[in-house]
Formats: structure tokens, sequence, C-alpha cells
């Protein structure tokens, strides 16, 4: 006890450096200040990001207008998706996770360019910013949704240009980011630690970050385009100048279906890390987990086509996209059997994370299902701009990263703050989250069947059930969440003190005091020759 | 040194250093790959109108520019020469010619668009849009977001540089430790090479 109190004040938390206070927040460059600085800033906008969308679905509860007029749904499903996708889910894990543990998973005193990597955090704070002048001055909210399509981006009146310079610049925070992990990971390593030999969250990382590093200048690139085609009228996407807007629409998804996979790999990684951890066995399958980590992040590079089936394109392509579409579900489906396979003969410790890692592969099955229901040519043009849509990538997005996110967090919570959450508040909030999360979208697969589009604000009466279902678990889903914060913040303030290593993790992580000296290792780990990925002395 | 207590001290690597600046080439090539997409696609569509405006772009000005470039180029090499040889003078001449080349392209490039604009050649120009056809009008808007594209990064490769020298007068940099010199002279090359790209699709292909 004695020893845990004086590891909390010799931990990052407490360390003095040249300013005090928030100052000695916002300047720090250390790698564990930096990510608790994403992770409050990016809770920050899911809470601003989450009451849109409750907004929504409350307007949905019944048919006509319930509460707002077509055009402010147009704002409001403009704004949540430019906030949920540029602001949290691109960012939320490598930024979060990443930035506090791969160095202390890896064996580093910090990332390769601690200073890049403060500077990244200002993108990002920069690009919120922006994006919220464009929602609160100007000519009104941008109406456009958060895919910018051409030619309406640059037609609106609304205020569109702050949104897309917004967009450009958590753009640029994030490959700064995947830029200093790459590098960290290439020259950083403990001695003795192989490739073969590091952890799958720190392979995830890396796969995630050459993706950042490789798709982002290409949606960059695009916005830049679109913003000066509304200023100056060049006419690259503009029909009547001679431009054409499927391109726009091409160049568009070549980076934001990546991104996808930018969100689902530290996802993944996360889960494999908490997986055998909770079921105290070694991870089954290490080697097929990071090739199967590295096929997704190619494969996935490939397949941007499979947004744009009805949009106009030639036969061949279609086909081709839609094969490496499905292509692209044999390493996730080798995931899964290798989270399952772990757990298999395993002495299962059922503790939360566990609970929220487990939900993880359920949400991302049906998730996965439903995305070869629309990566699949003929059922595509029918579910194509429906509720489908939205439940499935609702499902593979905000599934994917709020479920590994919540595992992570409860996960490491111990290593971060040095205490441990409240077991008991913690299964209450991930119950009502998972009931919430799971009626919420669920009835949007049958209304998109039934051929409810997205984005209206109205719908036909026939429709009227199954939306307020969705609406009422919305609510829960927004209850469960505030449950989850309520216990977390209660308990980095006053929770039970924690040991170095409560949950028996094998990682470096547990090896230094929770939570970590602000030099993360007296002395740099050495990886003996013997040792494995998950079994270090 | 006061540092350690505010910032992880870590040893000095110039392996990484090296390894950031070419991940950051790749997004730079990215950049540009977006663009040099839309040109082909557009060039494609439109062959005859892209010859007809490629031979209003003056031929002259381009190749001069060009030579400057690969001439700055060289000079900046040879900097990275000169520091490993320890010999901060001849270092610092080099920067300075390289400093200055890049200056003269920006100026020449101030020219040739005025000359364009004077003739009512912009984006968004009434009279191109009363006269030219819409091959032609994607060929100029292209041609003025990409080499304006290319001339920022002129600007940002001259900020690079002057820090640079800055370092090397305060004896930042020498013989044991030139990354930022090295990672300059790797900027500088990049910039180049897109005008190597740029200068026979705009000026050369007819």
């Amino acid at each position: 006890m004695q020893e845990a109190q004086s590891a909390l004040q010799a931990s990052y938390l407490h360390h003095q450096g040249r300013y005090k206070g928030l100052l000695g927040w916002i300047f720090s460059t250390d790698h564990k200040r930096i990510g608790l600085l994403y992770l409050y800033s990016i809770t920050t906008m899911f809470v601003v990001g989450l009451l849109l969308g409750l907004a929504m679905k409350f307007e949905l509860l019944a048919p006509g207008k319930t509460i707002m007029e077509a055009r402010d749904y147009n704002a409001t499903f403009t704004v949540h998706g430019v906030i949920m996708i540029f602001m949290i889910v691109i960012p939320g894990l490598p930024a979060v996770f990443g930035n506090f543990l791969l160095p202390l998973m890896i064996g580093a005193p910090d990332v390769a360019f601690p200073k890049i990597n403060l500077l990244s955090w200002w993108f990002y704070v920069a690009g919120v910013f922006l994006v919220l002048a464009a929602l609160l001055f100007g000519s009104g909210t941008p109406d456009t949704g958060w895919t910018f399509y051409a030619p309406y981006s640059f037609k609106t009146g609304t205020n569109m240009l702050p949104a897309i310079f917004g967009a450009f610049v958590l753009g640029f925070s994030s490959i700064l980011t995947g830029l200093n992990f790459i590098v960290t990971i290439h020259r950083m390593r403990a001695p003795g630690m192989k490739w073969m030999k590091m952890p799958m969250f720190a392979w995830t990382l890396y796969g995630t970050a050459w993706i950042q590093l490789l798709a982002t200048p290409v949606v960059g690139i695009t916005l830049v385009l679109v913003a000066l085609e509304r200023i100056f009228g060049i006419g690259v996407f503009d029909p009547a100048l001679g431009g054409d807007p499927i391109l726009y629409q091409h160049l568009f998804w070549i980076y934001s279906h990546p991104a996808v996979y930018i969100m689902i790999l530290p996802a993944m990684g996360a889960v494999s890390e908490v997986i055998p951890t909770f079921s105290q066995k070694h991870i089954f399958g290490y080697k097929a987990l990071i090739i199967s980590t590295m096929a997704i992040a190619f494969v996935g590079y490939l397949v941007w086509g499979h947004h744009m089936f009805t949009a106009g394109m030639s036969g061949t392509a279609q086909y081709a996209f839609s094969l490496l579409t499905f292509l692209v579900a044999i390493p996730s489906a080798i995931k899964v059997f290798n989270w399952i396979s772990t757990m298999y003969k395993g002495s299962i410790n059922l503790k939360t994370p566990f609970y929220w890692a487990s939900s993880f592969i359920f949400i991302f099955m049906i998730g996965g299902f439903t995305g070869l229901v629309l990566g699949s040519l003929a059922t595509n043009v029918h579910l194509h701009d429906t509720a489908f849509v939205v439940a499935h990538f609702h499902y593979i997005v905000f599934g994917g990263v709020s479920f590994s996110f919540f595992a992570a967090i409860h996960y490491w919570f111990p290593k971060i703050y040095g205490r441990m959450y409240d077991e008991h508040w913690a299964k209450v909030g991930w119950i009502m989250f998972f009931i919430g999360f799971v009626s919420l979208y669920t009835p949007m697969f049958y209304l998109g069947m039934k051929g409810m589009p997205r984005r209206y604000y109205d719908y036909l009466p026939e429709y009227h059930g199954a939306n307020i279902l969705s609406t009422f678990g919305s609510w829960i889903l927004a209850m469960g969440f505030l449950v989850i914060v309520v216990n977390l913040v209660r308990s980095a303030r006053k929770g039970e003190i924690a040991v170095a290593n409560p949950w028996k993790g094998k990682t470096l992580e547990w090896t230094v005091p929770s939570p970590p000296p602000f030099e993360n290792f007296k002395e740099i780990p050495v990886v003996g020759e013997k040792d494995g990925p998950y079994n270090y002395e | 040194m006061e540092s350690t207590h505010h910032a992880h001290h870590l040893p000095y690597d110039a392996e990484a250093s090296k390894i950031g600046m070419w991940l950051f080439i790749f997004t730079e090539l990215l950049l540009f790959g977006g663009m040099f997409i839309v040109y082909s696609v557009y060039r494609y569509l439109n062959p005859e109108a892209f010859h007809l405006a490629g031979e209003e772009l003056n031929t002259f000005i381009g190749a001069v520019n060009t030579v400057i470039l690969l001439v700055s180029s060289m000079t900046i090499a040879m900097s990275t020469s000169a520091i490993q040889k320890n010999d901060i003078r001849l270092t610092n001449i080099l920067l300075g010619i390289t400093l200055i080349l890049a200056v003269v392209f920006l100026f020449n490039k101030y020219f040739e668009w005025s000359a364009k604009f004077s003739h009512g050649i912009y984006p968004g120009s009434q009279e191109m849009l009363g006269t030219m056809s819409q091959g032609e009008i994607l060929f100029f808007g292209l041609y003025f977001v990409m080499t304006g594209l290319h001339a920022l990064h002129i600007l940002v490769g001259i900020a690079l540089i002057t820090w640079t020298m800055i370092e090397l007068k305060q004896k930042k940099i020498h013989h044991e430790k030139y990354d930022l010199l090295e990672n300059s002279g790797l900027y500088w090359h990049l910039v180049d090479l897109i005008w190597i790209f740029l200068f026979p699709l705009f000026y050369l292909i007819h």
C-alpha cells in the first residue's frame, strides 16, 4: 500500500516539468500525458456527437416534423458525421491508447519525435475549433453529409470552408501520429524485442500507422480541390466546367474506406490483448494474427469502389471491387477464430474488459456479415442508401470503436490512473450500453430492407414501430455511456489503489508501477532470447 | 541540461529522423499522386483540348526553371558533402546558392502567372468561359492548382533551408550532427522531383 502510494507520487501524473497545472499538460511532450489529452478531448467531442445523434433519433421518433426541419436535420447528420469520423473514430484508439501504451509496450522511454507528437494534438485541437466555427458562425451549418460529395459541397450556400479546412487539419494530425509510430516501432524497440516478439496491439498500431500515412494525403488533396473549387471555380469536379463528380467520389473513398481500417485494426489489437489476459492463456495463432493484420491493411486499401456500385462504374470494376471486398472478410474471420480459440480451455476471469471484448466480437461479426450483404452486387442495388447501410457501418465503426475502446479503457485503467474502477457499476454500464446499442441499430437493418432511405427526416407510417424501438435504444445507450463515464471519473479519484499488474498481464507495460513513472522504465528492459511475445522475464 | 526535467532525454538518432523524413515524403508523393490521377483522367478525356492549351504555355521559362531546380538540387546535395568534411563556410555558401535559386524560380513563376492573368487566363475568368472549351478550362484549372501547390512547397523549402542556415550559424549543425541539413536536402529533392513531372506534363507533351 505504502509502495503504491509512493508510485502514484512519483508517476507521470504528478511529475513536475517546466510548467505547472494545465500548462504542464498542454505543453507536455510526454507520450502518456498526450495520450490523456487525446482521451479528454475525444471524450468531449464524443459527447457533442452523441447529443447530435440523439437529436436525430428523437426527430425520427414519429413521422413528419418532430423537433426540427429537414434543413436542420441535414445539418445535424453532417456535423454528427464529421465529428464522429474525423475527431473520434480515426484518432480514437491510436491517439489515446497508442500514445499511452506503444512506448511502454515496446520498452521505450517515449515515441521517436515527442515534439511532433504534441504538435499532432495541437493540430487536432485546431481542427476541432475550425469545424466548430463552421457550425456556429457564417452562413449556416454545412449540410452535405460528412462525405462532402461534389458538386453539392461547392454549390451549397452553407459555411463549408472551415469544415473542409478543419477536416484537412485533422488529417494532418493523423498523419503525424502515424509517422511517429512507424519510426518509433522501427527504431525504439527494447533490445531483444524482435518484430515477432511485439505485442499484438503494437503490431496493429503499425498497420494502422501505414494506412494513416498512405491514405490520408489523398483525402487531403481532394478536400483542397473542393475548397479551391468553391473559391476559384477551377472546374475539376464541376460538371458545368467539364469536371467529373464521380472522380471526387473515387478520391474521397480511396481514403475514407481505409479510414475504417485505421480504426478497426487497433480495435482488434486491443481486443487481442484483453482476451488472452482474461482467458489466462497465450494468444492463439500469434503469427496468423499478425499476417491477417497486415493483410487487412493491404487489401482494405483496394476496396473503396464498393461505396459507389450505384454511382456509375463499369461492370468489370464492380466485380473487382466486390471480389476484393469479400477477400477482406477472410483475414477478419481469421482474427475472430483466433480470439475464440484463445478462450477455448482458458481459465476465464470474468471482468469488465472481457465483457467488452467478447461483445466486441459479437457486434463486429454482425457488422461484418452485413458488410458482405452490401459488398455483393445484387443486394447492394436494393440496399444502397437505405437505413441498412447506416446500421451496418454503425455496427462496424461505432460498435467497433466503442466496444474495443471501453474494453481498453477498463483494461488499462489501473495502469493509467493507478486506481481500480468499480467493477459493479462498470458491468451495469456495459449491459446498458450493449442493450441500447443492439436495440438502436438492429431495427435499422429491418427498416433498410423494407426500403427506408437514409438521411431523411421523415418516413412513411409503416416504418413507425421500428423507429420507436431504435429511438428508445438510443436513450438506453446514452444512459449506459453516462454510467460508464461517471464510474470511471469517480474511480480515477477515489478508486482502490491498483498494484502494478492487477490482471496478470504479460506485456511490458505491466512490469512498471501503476501509474508509470515519468521516464517509463528505470532501465530499458532487455527481452531475452527465449522470451516470446507474451512471456518476458 | 535543464531539458531532462521536462522532456525525455532521447539519444540522438539520425537514422530515425531520416526515416521520419522519408515517410513524410511518401505522404507528399501521395498528395501529388492524387493530383496526377486527376490530371491523367482529364487528359484522357480531353486529348485535343489539353494539346491546344499546352501550347499556350511558355516552354522557355519552364525549361529555365527546370534547370534552376536541378542545379539547386545539386548545390544542396553538395552542401551535405561539405558538412561531412566539416567545411562550414562552404556549406553555408552552397545553401545560400540553393536559396537564391529557389527565389529566382519563384520570380519566374510570378512573371509566368501574371502574363497568363493579363491574357484573362485564371480560374473563374469570364473570358475563359466565353472562349475556351471545357477541356482547356480544366487544363488551366489543373495548371494553376498543381504549379501553385508546387510553388507553395518551394516556399516551405525556402523556410526549411533558412532554418538550416540559422542552426548552422548557431553551430547546432556540425559534421557529427547534420540530420536537419540532410532532411532539408531530401525535401528539396522532392520539390525538384515533382517539378520534373510537372514540366513535361504541362509544357512538353502536346
